[in-house]
């Protein structure tokens, strides 16, 4: 096992960028979620860490050894990748058995090696089948058996789990994360699935543009998000986010005013010399009063435990309030009024988007 | 039910046009082979054929000309496709390297499937020539020469029939590797493999589709190899007993021996061993194929 260090690492596919100059470093035995939309350069940083793709600048190191110039059979890292990509002409056994022969592991180890693998995912009555003939499912599991059989130094993995229906995937989940923490192998794990780098990762890199825009344990990330961006991506819905401008009021206490109402200047952000600000709240730190913005509900979401109100402010602007009372009686254009919670109160820069400093 | 009867009345309207085309010049004349295989004709051109029945075809199959016309053809097959396609395979292997100018290369390579065996035939036979040829200029020159050599004028033709199957054997090999998937060769290179067991054991394992289908297609290609061996051999030389493969064979009892109830029974032979070779791929071989959606 070993740590992956990404120093200043930059990817230009000609004049794109795919990824650029980033800092990470992946401590041993985490599992860190690389997360961002479609085309952030997560997939890239993955492939990097691979030797699928060459570094154009920077530093990539596993453990100590700087492998920018390392052939990717010579890194030690295993790979799972979205489309599992197994060998259609091996069986079970011999797709897990592949990289144990490769690297010239004596016959008898190598079979107690891919029984136990094998074992370990409930692949034991599949080994003489052909990918062909298994489901969605046991095929991802023959790739991860492939991936833990040789016990590698990191785990890279790839979406593995977006070509599973949603039980499935739910289930999966649980039990990479399981595998993982019990064999402790460090793991790059790369989704656009925000309820996977949630529930899965010890920290979550949000990637965006190529760069990269927060690392922080789930926890962090949902409740002091550094940028605009990360607090709209994560959460579903993602944080409400609306133009507000910062005022003094006449007693000389500051203020926020957005979509025609005024409150409270929040604690714990300092105020803004030119007074334009992005104002974020969670959809569960809204709720319906009577006081607070004018607005009128588009769209009531009905899942069971929770309904989600998508309402439109006078601006145009949306918001998801989320309750947590099931029977609702709110219908689409009721006209409401949305009070937010002045303690779960976001301030970003209205420029940057970078969240505003501490302090008073 | 009108209505059906109508739009199906319409679809037969609209078949018939390819119906007649091949009724009269593919299963008219399919047909007519098997009567012609019953008619025994004369040794002298204009005398009517007599009904003979399956007499001719067991007295076809026991001759000494068939069963060296049968060994001859199976040799030319056993030359030209296992050649043709590995040759094919190589080439596109070069050729799938991401260097500039490839394109040019692959145009090369693929024009064989275009340059007619006419003049693919005359050329090689330059080439061969004892006189001017390149082949004395190397200092290969048995006697006698190449094309006219009991040993040598089979190999020679299925030198050219190996050169004009190339250029399609490198377009087929070339479009099974551009759609290799991606990711499992990646696969295999973090699992350790290197060039060698990257060839062997995931290549060409993955490229069993191109490869089954080159070979159906270049055992139909060999079998009705012809062009070449009519233009640098002919029924007037040496060698021309070790050239007589099948296809020939029924040209020559047509035109030459005036025969059509020899060539009916010879085509009904050829049709069979094509028939039969490309069912039993199809079972035995396509087993080993592996499809992409496996």
């Amino acid at each position: 096992m070993a740590s992956v260090t990404f120093s200043g690492v930059t990817k230009r596919f000609d004049d794109v960028v795919a990824v650029n100059a980033l800092d990470l470093e992946v401590a041993d035995g985490e599992l860190l979620v690389l997360l961002g939309p479609s085309g952030c350069g997560k997939t890239t940083a993955l492939r990097m860490v691979a030797g699928l793709e060459e570094v154009t600048d920077g530093d990539l190191a596993i453990g100590d050894l700087r492998v920018n110039d390392l052939a990717p059979k010579d890194r030690d890292v295993a790979m799972v990748f979205q489309s599992y990509a197994l060998y259609p002409h091996m069986t079970v056994q011999r797709n897990i058995e592949f990289p144990l022969k490769r690297q010239g592991v004596a016959a008898a180890e190598r079979s107690s090696r891919v029984l136990e693998a094998a074992t370990t995912l409930g692949l034991d009555e599949l080994l003489e089948r052909k990918p062909g003939q298994l489901s969605g499912g046991q095929r991802q599991r023959v790739a991860l058996a492939r991936a833990i059989v040789r016990a590698p130094r990191v785990f890279l993995m790839d979406e593995p789990l977006s070509n599973l229906d949603a039980t499935l995937r739910v289930q999966t989940r649980s039990d990479i994360v399981a595998i993982q923490r019990r064999l402790g192998t460090t793991t790059i794990y790369v989704t656009h699935d925000q309820v996977e780098a949630m529930t899965m990762g010890h920290r979550i890199a949000v990637m965006r543009n190529g760069a990269l825009e927060q690392v922080a344990s789930p926890t962090d990330l949902y409740d002091r998000p550094a940028t605009a961006f990360v607090a709209s991506f994560l959460g579903s819905p993602g944080m409400n986010l609306l133009a507000a401008t910062g005022f003094t009021g006449h007693d000389g206490t500051p203020g926020l005013r957005a979509a025609g109402a005024e409150l409270p200047w929040p604690d714990g952000f300092s105020r803004q010399p030119s007074g334009d600000v992005t104002l974020g709240f969670r959809p569960e730190a809204a709720s319906l009063g009577s006081e607070g913005l004018d607005a009128r509900i588009i769209l009531v979401e009905r899942l069971g435990a929770e309904t989600h109100l998508i309402c439109s402010l006078a601006d145009g602007e949306r918001v998801v309030v989320r309750q947590r009372d099931r029977q609702s009686s709110h219908q689409i254009s009721d006209h409401v009024r949305i009070r937010i919670d002045t303690d779960q109160i976001h301030l970003f820069d209205a420029e940057s988007g970078l969240r505003l400093g501490e302090g008073t | 039910m009108r209505r059906s009867l109508r739009e199906s009345s319409l679809a037969y309207l609209l078949l018939l046009p390819a119906l007649a085309i091949f009724g009269v010049f593919t299963f008219y004349p399919f047909l007519e082979n098997f009567r012609l295989a019953l008619y025994e004709n004369p040794p002298f051109p204009g005398l009517p054929s007599h009904y003979v029945g399956l007499s001719q075809v067991g007295s076809v199959l026991g001759s000494t000309g068939f069963h060296q016309s049968l060994v001859s053809t199976f040799l030319f097959v056993i030359m030209v496709v296992p050649c043709g396609l590995l040759g094919g395979l190589a080439l596109a292997v070069a050729a799938h390297q991401k260097l500039a100018g490839m394109s040019i290369y692959r145009t090369i390579f693929s024009s064989t499937v275009v340059s007619s065996v006419a003049v693919a035939a005359v050329v090689f036979g330059t080439l061969m020539d004892p006189v001017v040829g390149l082949l004395p200029w190397l200092g290969i020159n048995p006697t006698p020469p190449i094309l006219s050599n009991p040993t040598w004028a089979l190999p020679a033709v299925a030198l050219i029939a190996i050169w004009q199957f190339l250029g399609l054997s490198f377009i087929i090999m070339t479009a099974g590797l551009q759609s290799l998937p991606e990711e499992v060769l990646e696969a295999a290179r973090l699992d350790g493999a290197g060039g060698w067991t990257m060839f062997w054991r995931i290549t060409v394992p993955l490229l069993s589709p191109s490869l089954f289908f080159g070979v159906v297609v270049g055992t139909i290609y060999a079998f009705q190899s012809f062009g070449q061996i009519d233009i640098l051999i002919g029924p007037q030389n040496a060698a021309f007993t070790h050239t007589n493969v099948l296809l020939y064979y029924v040209y020559n009892a047509l035109s030459v021996q005036n025969n059509p109830g020899l060539a009916a029974v010879l085509s009904i032979v050829l049709f069979t061993i094509l028939l039969v070779l490309t069912l039993v791929q199809f079972r035995f071989l396509e087993r080993r194929v592996h499809y992409a959606s496996d």
